[in-house]
């Protein structure tokens, strides 16, 4: 096991370093000029110039990027904005947490509506239950978070109170949960309810892909040849679910969600610009706007470690939970 | 009384294809300490009758009729939780391929302590106490240490007794076996046969086993049952059937059996293909692939009659005359006796 650890440590260090490499050289290829933008309005010439050598821009790019590795690697620092000077690692530390909770607490939801369903789907195939489940399925994987985030803005947090109704949701910024700003919204009632309309923008699109996934695992698994015999041995059909069927079942959610996570981690964007919520894909796309190189590469150092992280966890986990796996 | 009386059991399957009649009209008895053998080609209902039997069934799309009566009670239309206390307790059943048939995240012993616990009221040390015997009598070296293994780390013929092992734990007055040899090798065949026949004398355990291995049949039955496309074309006492075969289906199955002795370029085969139950064909269900039919096979369905001046149980779903079928007996019976001394 250890070996093992130890081997996929290794090709993460490599992955970490093929992914920055390909960033940076992207950003090279971009006809754009920080320095520029560094320098201000009105800016001379030599000014220009004295800001492009203050930011190491006109160093040869491997210089530039191992100037990058270096700090990282000593220093752990990121850097600083091109666009305000701000340090990546303040900028990346203040964004995370708002894209963990809505990822995290999506996830949490989604799995609530995609189990119960998913499961009911399969055990009452064609019933109309499952029609409708399908239904759902296909609308959610089709519709688009942009779409159905301004649809749910417009009616949840316009309209009904247009109409008299006290519901009223928020329908942008994020109340911070243990410090929030003097002024501003806070604490975990205005945290979660700040979040709710986010939350069900986000979790659509995933809550239909596991219906779907796991009303395919459950239908597969309840024809197992091992289900007919644990009803031989006369087991009641909760006992056959759950002791049988689900075990096997969700092995392979379990993989998925820890990806889908880990995936997602790195950035929420559509929901997050809807909903205007400070989190590390709105300040990757406002970052990439303003071709703010070392915001958007600590976004990626940060989200690659992160999808790695959340690989590996993940294969450990699966080689815990089905014996049939053992990792050399 | 007979342990288990089956009369007239009917399963139809609705697909969307139609209605598909896997059992059609079937009846056997099962005596106590006895074997029964249901032989047959795949797909001609016999693995079915006796999921029916064990309600095994899916509910949603099967239409079962008929009686399978159990110590006297029917077992079809039981509620399901009675039915529940008699499956795996009194009657219990093995499958075919032992390589899916166990669940693969759950340890072996604790697969067999469910099946005690589900019908006996032990405690959970008595359970385990009670499956290692039960481990060690079906031939599991070492058992104490392989209660805690898990079935990918068994081989088939082990996991076969494993599951062998698991139906027996509840001293079961019928043991029902789906042709549980088919999936191993020839010698692991022998040896599970023997472990089968041991336990049996053991136990007091009438056995049904389904197989197509007239080999099989002729190694562990007492009485035998041919079935084809859904219906019983021959029964009776297994000498009767090997002597004395009187069903033209029978005789293909047991000329087609290869012989040592026999010098042959290509092997007897019944020509031609099983029928769809979804429409059977008229008349007698074999008549498409018969070297014997006649013009009334097509037409009415012969009725399962005795054959006269029979030792024993014996009876038959054919046309005809029992001259030629005694004819043709004896021929195949010259090659069979003459393999079996």
């Amino acid at each position: 096991m250890i070996r093992y650890v130890i081997r996929r440590l290794l090709w993460a260090v490599l992955l970490f370093f093929a992914v920055t490499v390909v960033s940076y050289i992207l950003f090279f290829i971009i006809p754009a000029d920080p320095a520029r933008q560094f320098a201000g309005k009105g800016a001379t010439p030599e000014t220009i110039a004295k800001a492009k050598h203050y930011l190491h821009l006109d160093e040869p790019i491997y210089q530039q990027y191992g100037r990058f590795v270096w700090r990282l690697v000593y220093h752990h620092d990121l850097g600083h904005s091109y666009y305000n000077r701000e340090n990546v690692n303040h900028i990346i530390t203040d964004a995370a947490p708002v894209t963990a909770s809505l990822v995290l607490g999506g996830a949490f939801f989604w799995m609530l509506i995609a189990i119960p369903i998913g499961i009911l789907s399969a055990l009452r195939p064609r019933s109309l239950l499952d029609r409708g489940a399908m239904t759902f399925v296909l609308i959610g994987i089709s519709a688009h978070p942009v779409w159905i985030g301004l649809i749910f803005a417009w009616f949840f947090g316009f309209y009904l109170h247009e109409h008299g109704s006290p519901i009223y949701t928020p329908i942008s910024n994020y109340a911070d949960f243990f410090n929030p700003p003097p002024g501003q919204p806070g604490g975990p009632v205005q945290w979660a309810y700040h979040l709710l309309l986010p939350w069900l923008t986000f979790m659509i699109l995933f809550a239909a892909l596991y219906v779907r996934m796991i009303r395919a695992n459950v239908m597969e698994t309840l024809n197992e040849d091992y289900v007919r015999t644990a009803r031989a041995k006369g087991a009641s059909e909760t006992i056959v679910l759950r002791r049988h069927v689900l075990r096997n079942a969700m092995l392979p959610v379990v993989t998925m969600l820890g990806m889908d996570i880990g995936l997602a981690l790195g950035g929420a964007i559509f929901t997050e610009s809807v909903y205007g919520l400070p989190g590390l894909g709105r300040t990757a796309v406002q970052a990439l706007n303003n071709y703010d190189t070392p915001t958007v590469m600590g976004v990626i150092v940060f989200a690659t470690i992160i999808i790695i992280v959340f690989n590996l966890v993940v294969d450990m986990l699966y080689a815990v939970i089905d014996p049939r796996i053992r990792l050399a | 009384m007979a342990l288990l009386e089956v009369k007239d059991l009917k399963t139809y399957f609705r697909t969307d294809d139609g209605i598909v009649k896997a059992v059609d009209g079937v009846s056997f008895s099962v005596e106590k300490g006895k074997t029964l053998g249901i032989v047959g080609e795949s797909g001609c209902g016999k693995s079915v009758t006796c999921l029916t039997i064990m309600g095994l069934n899916n509910r949603r799309n099967t239409i079962s009729s008929g009686e399978a009566l159990w110590k006297g009670r029917n077992l079809i239309g039981m509620h399901p939780r009675e039915l529940r206390s008699i499956r795996g307790g009194e009657i219990a059943m093995i499958f075919q391929d032992p390589m899916t048939s166990l669940n693969p995240v759950h340890k072996v012993g604790a697969q067999l302590v469910e099946a005690i616990l589900l019908h006996q009221d032990i405690t959970k040390a008595a359970a385990r106490a009670r499956a290692l015997d039960l481990l060690k009598a079906v031939g599991i070296p070492r058992a104490e240490t392989r209660m805690d293994d898990y079935p990918h780390q068994f081989s088939g013929g082990m996991r076969q007794r494993v599951m062998i092992a698991m139906a027996l734990v509840n001293n079961p007055d019928l043991l029902i076996a789906d042709e549980p040899t088919t999936a191993l090798d020839v010698t692991t065949q022998a040896q599970i046969l023997d472990l089968m026949k041991r336990l049996q004398d053991e136990f007091g355990s009438a056995i049904i086993m389904i197989t197509h291995d007239l080999g099989v049949v002729a190694e562990v039955a007492d009485d035998v049952t041919v079935m084809y496309a859904a219906r019983v074309q021959e029964e009776g006492d297994v000498r009767n059937l090997f002597r004395r075969p009187n069903h033209p289906y029978t005789w293909g199955l047991l000329g087609s059996l290869p012989r040592l002795h026999q010098d042959v370029e290509r092997l007897v085969q019944i020509s031609g293909q099983p029928p769809s139950l979804l429409f059977p064909p008229k008349g007698c269900r074999f008549h498409p692939r018969c070297p014997y039919v006649m013009p009334i096979c097509s037409e009415t369905e012969p009725t399962l009659d005795p054959v006269p001046e029979a030792t024993g149980v014996h009876s038959v779903r054919c046309h005809l005359d029992q001259e030629t079928k005694d004819a043709e007996a004896a021929k195949l019976v010259e090659g069979t006796l003459a393999e079996a001394s």
